[in-house]
């Protein structure tokens, strides 16, 4: 069934069985747990989730940007191909890390440091990761990318401080793009701005997208903007992934019923459908529960989602739910099999 | 700087008959600007003429980006700020004129509903004395009384039963459960007017359902009034039955909440409109059209519509000249924009809707 498909020329990413836990004093905490997902080349899938599903411990993973109480960091990520999980920490920063794959962190307009000029803080990027470019060719490659986010170049020699939240969040996208990645990981860029600055921001990123053919992995927990970027929509509830859809048929009709309920509660600037909202809470990573993550709060339990249900291939669409079972064309991914034969049994 | 003394907004009607419960007449709150720490230096005119009254039991909405002025108004309206000029008038008494002692008794009848519910809420203080205190400083002398009224307060916010959370500490709780403990505080002492900055924008949109039907529950429960100020038109619809939108320290727009969703009329309005996504996958494939620029300065806005620089339906001559008084291009509907001199028609950009 798990047919290598790492060496398939389409995917710019291929993440099988990552799992990422945390020692806490209070336990383990399965943050990112068994985790697949692939991501096809100049396209974009946003992660969506709620605040302490994983989604942005996932983007760590994949940029093995790990603090220090990891736990367990195990599995497979292919990037454009290559295996990268197996590479040690200097050959990934050198080589990976801002080169084949960057990212603009949550909150990114606050994570600039404050007493160095941007244009020093973008070149840096550029300068650490190709050490025969001049600082003056630098600073020149910074005004092109400013330029092209949208900075005024009058702000190319100003301090962090002195640029508004929306001007901050381009530099830290044109940080992000300066190495000119393949990849940019884009951990909630939206989320803290206003309206018309959310919206200019999903502009510039779609038009770099158009442009040149940059992937995105796009994290954010609201469903709405997330559909400005979107091609392929994973949901993430409780550390696992429980559906991978393409837009087009997910924001139609999502197929968890997570999934569902969690469009059900997005609010429509107009139209007259009642809001509704989930019961209950999403369980602790501290001690999941067996089976089905999300059982306890599912309008349709059944008996069988006390056994965990692996994620069943139903046409194009990858739905970790026991009630696609019988519909659905296979199972995805390189874990669940043993639980589902299980079941079976 | 000539301060301009021109006063075009004229009271607006109140929709219910009888005193408003709540009255800011051409409000003004300008901070001074020092130089050297004592030279005068200008004013930030974080709000510049506004008016508008509010109904006993009614909820409106202030949406503007941050900036706008929001903020500012709200705390004049808390009186936590003193304005520069205008009054606010509670059931018919101007709020500062009574000294502290006045203020006191405004504020036993004023609950605030802060943002973020986990910086709001003293981490070292469980809910039970969270919600005692504001009890206690209202001279509720009665321990049971008080307790009994926390037990109340929490059963109507959903927090049942009420034992398990009195002694909860803050951190105990999910970002839920904490800003319903936030608007149980703003409740225990029964206000008549309810503001809440942003309920809602620190949620999860799971949870940010539950907590707008609360707040909608309550307020009709209990006849509130209530300033819901927000950035976010998308969820004021749930919510409030008018809508002021503000801008540069100015409201611009005024109307019922359906009426200004489905007939926008200013044009920044509109750009606000346009901006919000729907979930719906064709959004990948355009691009969502923006005013270019950022708001003005507030120190020294520009002369005429404080728009004007962004407007893309600018009216050289009048709107880069002279502010625009407020125009009714339809009924009960206030907008102020020059493009309305005439009367109505559609905002240039914008598709009206069926």
């Amino acid at each position: 069934m798990s047919e290598n498909r790492s060496s398939n020329n389409d995917l710019i990413l291929k993440v099988e069985d990552l799992v990422l836990y945390f020692r806490t004093t209070k336990g383990v905490v399965q943050a990112v747990d068994h985790v697949d997902f692939e991501l096809g080349k100049h396209r974009a899938v946003v992660i969506i989730g709620e605040s302490g599903c994983g989604k942005s411990s996932l983007a760590k993973a994949i940029l093995r940007l790990l603090p220090r109480n990891v736990d367990t960091y195990t599995g497979r990520v292919y990037l454009d191909g290559q295996e990268i999980m197996g590479l040690d920490e200097e050959t990934f920063r050198m080589q990976i890390r801002w080169v084949k794959m960057s990212l603009v962190p949550q909150a990114a307009m606050n994570a600039l440091n404050p007493v160095l000029r941007v244009s020093d803080q973008v070149a840096e990027a550029l300068l650490i990761h190709y050490p025969d470019v001049s600082k003056r060719e630098a600073i020149e490659q910074v005004r092109e990318m400013f330029r092209y986010v949208g900075v005024p170049d009058t702000f190319l020699h100003r301090y962090p401080f002195e640029l508004s939240g929306g001007m901050r969040q381009r530099v830290a996208i044109a940080m992000a793009m300066i190495t000119r990645p393949p990849l940019i990981i884009l951990d909630e860029p939206t989320s803290a701005l206003d309206v018309l600055t959310q919206a200019n921001i999903m502009n510039v990123l779609k038009q770099i997208k158009w442009e040149t053919g940059t992937s995105y992995i796009l994290i954010t927990h609201d469903v709405a903007t997330s559909s400005e970027l979107a091609d392929d929509v994973a949901v993430m509830y409780a550390g696992q992934v429980v559906e991978m859809s393409d837009a087009a048929s997910f924001f139609q009709e999502p197929l968890h019923p997570y999934a569902k309920m969690l469009m059900a509660a997005v609010p429509k600037l107009r139209g007259d459908q009642e809001l509704e909202f989930i019961p209950g809470q999403p369980p602790s990573l501290l001690n999941p529960p067996k089976g089905c993550r999300f059982a306890e709060r599912c309008p349709h339990r059944m008996p069988q989602c006390r056994f965990e249900p692996p994620m069943f291939q139903v046409g194009d669409r990858k739905v970790r739910c026991w009630l696609y079972e019988s519909e659905a064309d296979g199972i995805y991914g390189t874990r669940p099999m043993s639980t589902a034969q299980q079941v079976q049994a | 700087m000539a301060v301009q003394t021109q006063t075009y907004a004229e009271p607006t009607a109140t929709p219910t008959s009888g005193e408003p419960l709540l009255s800011v007449r051409n409000l003004r709150v300008w901070y001074e600007l020092k130089k050297w720490g004592f030279g005068h230096a200008g004013y930030v005119r974080a709000v510049d003429n506004v008016s508008f009254d509010l109904a006993r039991g009614e909820a409106i909405a202030i949406v503007g980006e941050s900036g706008c002025g929001k903020s500012s108004l709200m705390k004049a309206i808390l009186g936590l700020v003193r304005p520069y000029d205008g009054e606010i008038l509670f059931e018919g008494r101007d709020i500062f004129a009574g000294g502290r002692a006045g203020l006191r008794w405004y504020r036993s009848q004023v609950g605030y509903v802060q943002q973020d519910p986990f910086g709001a809420l003293p981490p070292f203080m469980s809910i039970r004395r969270i919600l005692e205190e504001p009890l206690i400083l209202g001279g509720v002398k009665n321990r049971q009384e008080r307790l009994k009224r926390i037990r109340e307060v929490l059963e109507e916010v959903k927090l049942s039963p009420p034992e398990d959370f009195l002694n909860k500490f803050p951190h105990m709780l999910s970002g839920g459960q904490q800003q319903r403990v936030v608007i149980a505080r703003a409740m225990i002492r029964r206000p008549k007017l309810l503001v809440a900055d942003e309920p809602v924008s620190m949620l999860d949109a799971s949870v940010r359902v539950e907590i707008l039907k609360l707040l909608r529950q309550i307020q009709s429960d209990y006849n509130l009034a209530v300033i819901y100020i927000t950035h976010d038109l998308s969820t004021v619809r749930y919510f409030s039955e008018r809508i002021f939108v503000m801008y540069a320290g100015k409201i611009i727009e005024k109307a019922e909440t359906d009426e200004l969703l489905w007939h926008p009329r200013h044009p920044y309005t509109v750009a606000l409109l346009n901006a919000i996504s729907d979930p719906d996958a064709s959004n990948a494939h355009k691009l969502r059209e923006v005013p270019p620029g950022e708001p003005p300065s507030l120190v020294h806005p520009p002369p005429g519509c404080r728009f004007h620089p962004r407007c893309k339906a600018i009216l050289r001559g009048q709107c880069d000249v002279n502010e625009p008084p407020e125009f009714e291009p339809r009924p009960e509907h206030r907008v102020a924009c020059w493009l309305y001199e005439q009367g109505d028609r559609v905002p240039p950009g914008y598709e009206e809707q069926a």
